[in-house]
């Protein structure tokens, strides 16, 4: 198997912990795996972004190529469309649809989910009310986990032990929140490729 | 017997280093190079071995403790930014004339694209004036392996080795093999030679004939290297060289199957056997490098006579910036459109509606407070102007604030705004960190006091290193004391919180203080608000 992903967003959102669930459970399946991150200045409030890719094979660039992506994974919509050249042509992106509005000049959020709809490949909802009715406010990135998941061919048990074991300092009460997050944002978009 | 780990670059050389007998780590924060010491510090190993890893106040004290922990046989490393190894500079190049006891890296993490730098200076020239061998990983398992390779070379030569990372290894993770159990530490012995640790005149021209005799050494080394290797291929019309994660995205761009005949670089000095057997056999030469045309430059040579050389200076791979896949392969389209067996991607272009979404300073963060009530301080003058410094401060320059007009390098607030006060500006205002400032802003201070400069200097003090992520600041509840020990005026180093409802009392003491004929401190002061979200969750 090969998966190459971006998984973008806005500093402080909680990409990175997305990408290191996916990595343990990848670590724990003995695949490859590279991940590049962005640390540093714009991680205050900026666009950031990671390349992870997943492989049964060796993988050599640490960076996906123009085009390479099998999926777009985001947590905010407009930075979905900001690796649109990323896309492979047979690629998902998979998005929340909630803007995080912190510049003057974000555009209508109509117009920025018209532009998302103008792609075949699109799991997009508002994960945040999500979140909310299943979980916590804060479990935002584990719907968008739960939802990017049915793209990557790694075990659902594999994910959960990864979350399980992210979460288990924080207690009990926080690992079933986060597990019902990414069962949630699973299930909705199943429901939305099947449509 | 063999465990898999997933690390960053940084992660796994700190886990080599550890692994390898480690004795002492010395650094200050600077992205892309932080995460090595700060994994250092949460190591268990650490804590058994009871290993140093305090943070040192800036570079260059990092570099000479690591040099001290050499002298006495031990395994050690200092690990910077780039431009760190500016500020280490010093004794850098010296201590390729004392030499290296117990094994010595220096690592020096580059930051070509500048994703948080000012400049793209490739360390690996600094490794060659100095004459010191260099190591440039390609992967994070070369990370992992080179910090073993790095002290028994640095210890085979006697002289420090300098690790170059890239941004893109510093902070990418891989699954690494590493050793199920840590070697043992040297003990305590002293150098051989002595006298060489003097660098007085006699004894450094000494010295130097070693060194010099020395480099044919590292040029040999380099040539058996483990990581430096010679890849046969069936087309000759052109070889390539590729250097640490150039050599990724050549083999990314072909699926692991490069038509062309390949030499891996991943050890310096060059290694002439196995260019010159490349550049033999083919009839001309491409070069993949990250960063500046280090490579190409010794090859191609003064008078660039011999065979075509395409790099960065022919202009066939892109000068700025960090290499990718698809600039890799742009320049092999370039340069062989005929024989290179790929074409250009014609890429769906960021559809327009998408705006760029700069980076800001947090909502809660007392840098704000110092900026609004400067910048309604300032209103008053005509020309202002305001030197600013390293750090999330620097955030101070783009909107909503545009509060400052100056940045270079670590300390340069107080000097530039000091040399700017003694052409005739005022108001001249310097605004530095806690953590830059005892980095290299207190000498200059110390100029600007024994001088009584018209300037007024605002440390807004944040108690913590906060654009690396938040490591201990050297000077925490010291700064006021330094300023007056340092020799300023017991009435003019004032300090204030810096807070919202506190803004009209700081505009009022940025005025007097501007006012002011002489030197003046201001410390303003409040907790980086990540920092204090992370105390107070920690407390819970």
């Amino acid at each position: 198997m090969k998966t190459d992903i971006i998984l973008a967003g806005v500093g402080g959102q909680g990409i990175l912990t997305v990408a290191t669930i996916l990595g343990a459970a990848a670590l724990e399946d003995n695949l490859y795996l590279k991940q590049a991150e962005v640390h540093g200045m714009s991680q205050r409030g900026g666009d950031v972004q990671s390349n992870l890719r997943i492989s049964s094979n060796p993988i050599h660039s640490d960076l996906i190529p123009t085009g390479g992506a099998d999926l777009i994974v985001s947590l905010e919509p407009m930075e979905a469309l900001r690796y649109i050249p990323f896309l492979g042509r047979t690629g998902w992106i998979v998005t929340n649809t909630v803007p995080f509005v912190n510049i003057d000049n974000y555009p209508a959020i109509e117009d920025v989910k018209k532009e998302l709809g103008a792609f075949d490949n699109v799991v997009a909802f508002d994960m945040d009310a999500v979140a909310k009715d299943t979980a916590s406010p804060r479990s935002s990135n584990m719907v968008l986990l739960g939802a990017a998941s049915a793209f990557i061919d790694l075990s659902v048990e594999k994910i959960e032990k990864a979350v399980t074991s992210f979460f288990e300092r924080k207690g009990e009460r926080v690992v079933q929140q986060n597990i019902a997050a990414f069962r949630a944002g699973r299930e909705m978009s199943m429901a939305q490729i099947r449509k | 017997m063999k465990n898999k780990q997933l690390l960053l670059g940084d992660e796994a050389f700190a886990l080599g280093a550890l692994n390898a007998g480690l004795s002492g780590a010395y650094a200050y924060p600077g992205t892309p190079s932080t995460e090595i010491m700060e994994y250092v510090q949460m190591h268990p190993l650490t804590k058994e071995r009871g290993i140093h890893c305090h943070w040192s106040s800036n570079e260059k004290t990092a570099y000479e403790a690591a040099l001290g922990m050499s002298f006495c046989g031990k395994r050690t490393f200092t690990s910077m930014k780039h431009v760190g190894l500016n500020v280490a500079a010093d004794p850098f190049v010296n201590s390729a004339m004392t030499g290296a006891n117990g094994g010595f890296i220096v690592v020096a993490a580059d930051d070509p694209s500048m994703h948080s730098s000012q400049n793209e200076q490739d360390s690996r020239f600094y490794a060659d004036f100095a004459m010191i061998p260099a190591l440039e990983p390609s992967t994070q398992q070369e990370a992992y392996d080179m910090a073993r390779y790095g002290f028994e070379l640095s210890e085979k030569f006697k002289i420090p080795v300098l690790l170059r990372f890239v941004t893109r290894l510093s902070h990418s993770r891989a699954v690494v093999e590493i050793d199920s159990e840590p070697i043992s530490q040297n003990s305590f012995s002293y150098p051989g030679n002595t006298k060489q640790w003097v660098l007085m005149p006699a004894m450094s021209k000494q010295r130097n004939k070693q060194l010099i005799k020395d480099w044919d050494e590292f040029v040999k080394s380099s040539d058996e290297s483990p990581f430096n290797r010679y890849e046969d291929a069936a087309c000759r019309d052109m070889g390539i060289i590729a250097s640490g994660v150039a050599y990724n995205y050549l083999n990314e761009v072909y699926a692991g199957k490069v038509p062309f005949p390949v030499v891996k670089i991943s050890q310096y000095p060059l290694p002439i056997k196995l260019i010159r057997e490349l550049y033999d056999s083919c009839e001309s030469l491409l070069i993949l490098e990250e960063g500046q045309p280090f490579i190409e430059k010794q090859i191609r040579g003064l008078l660039n006579a011999g065979k075509q050389i395409y790099g960065k200076l022919s202009g066939d791979v892109v000068r700025d910036g960090e290499l990718s896949p698809d600039s890799v392969k742009e320049a092999l389209v370039r340069v062989a459109p005929e024989i290179c067996g790929l074409k250009a991607d014609d890429a769906k272009s960021v559809p327009d509606i998408v705006v760029s979404r700069p980076p800001a300073l947090c909502q809660g963060c007392g840098h704000r407070d110092v900026y609004s009530a400067l910048n309604e301080t300032l209103a008053k003058y005509d020309n202002h102007k305001v030197f600013g410094d390293i750090g999330c401060y620097t955030l101070g320059f783009l909107k909503p604030f545009n509060a400052i007009d100056t940045v270079v390098d670590m300390g340069a607030s107080i000097t530039m705004a000091k040399g700017a006060a003694d052409a005739g500006q005022h108001p001249s205002v310097a605004i530095i960190g806690d953590s830059t400032f005892t980095h290299s802003g207190m000498t200059g201070l110390l100029d600007a006091i024994n001088e009584n400069s018209q300037i007024t200097v605002i440390i807004s003090d944040n108690l913590t290193t906060g654009m690396t992520g938040g490591q201990d600041s050297q000077g925490t509840g010291k700064i006021e004391d330094i300023c007056l020990g340092l020799g300023a005026h017991p009435d003019h180093v004032r300090t204030i919180d810096s807070l919202p409802k506190n803004h009209d009392e700081m505009v009022k003491l940025f005025t007097e203080e501007i006012e002011y004929k002489g030197l003046s401190v201001i410390v303003s002061r409040r907790e980086c608000i990540q920092t204090a979200r992370r105390h107070a969750s920690s407390k819970k």
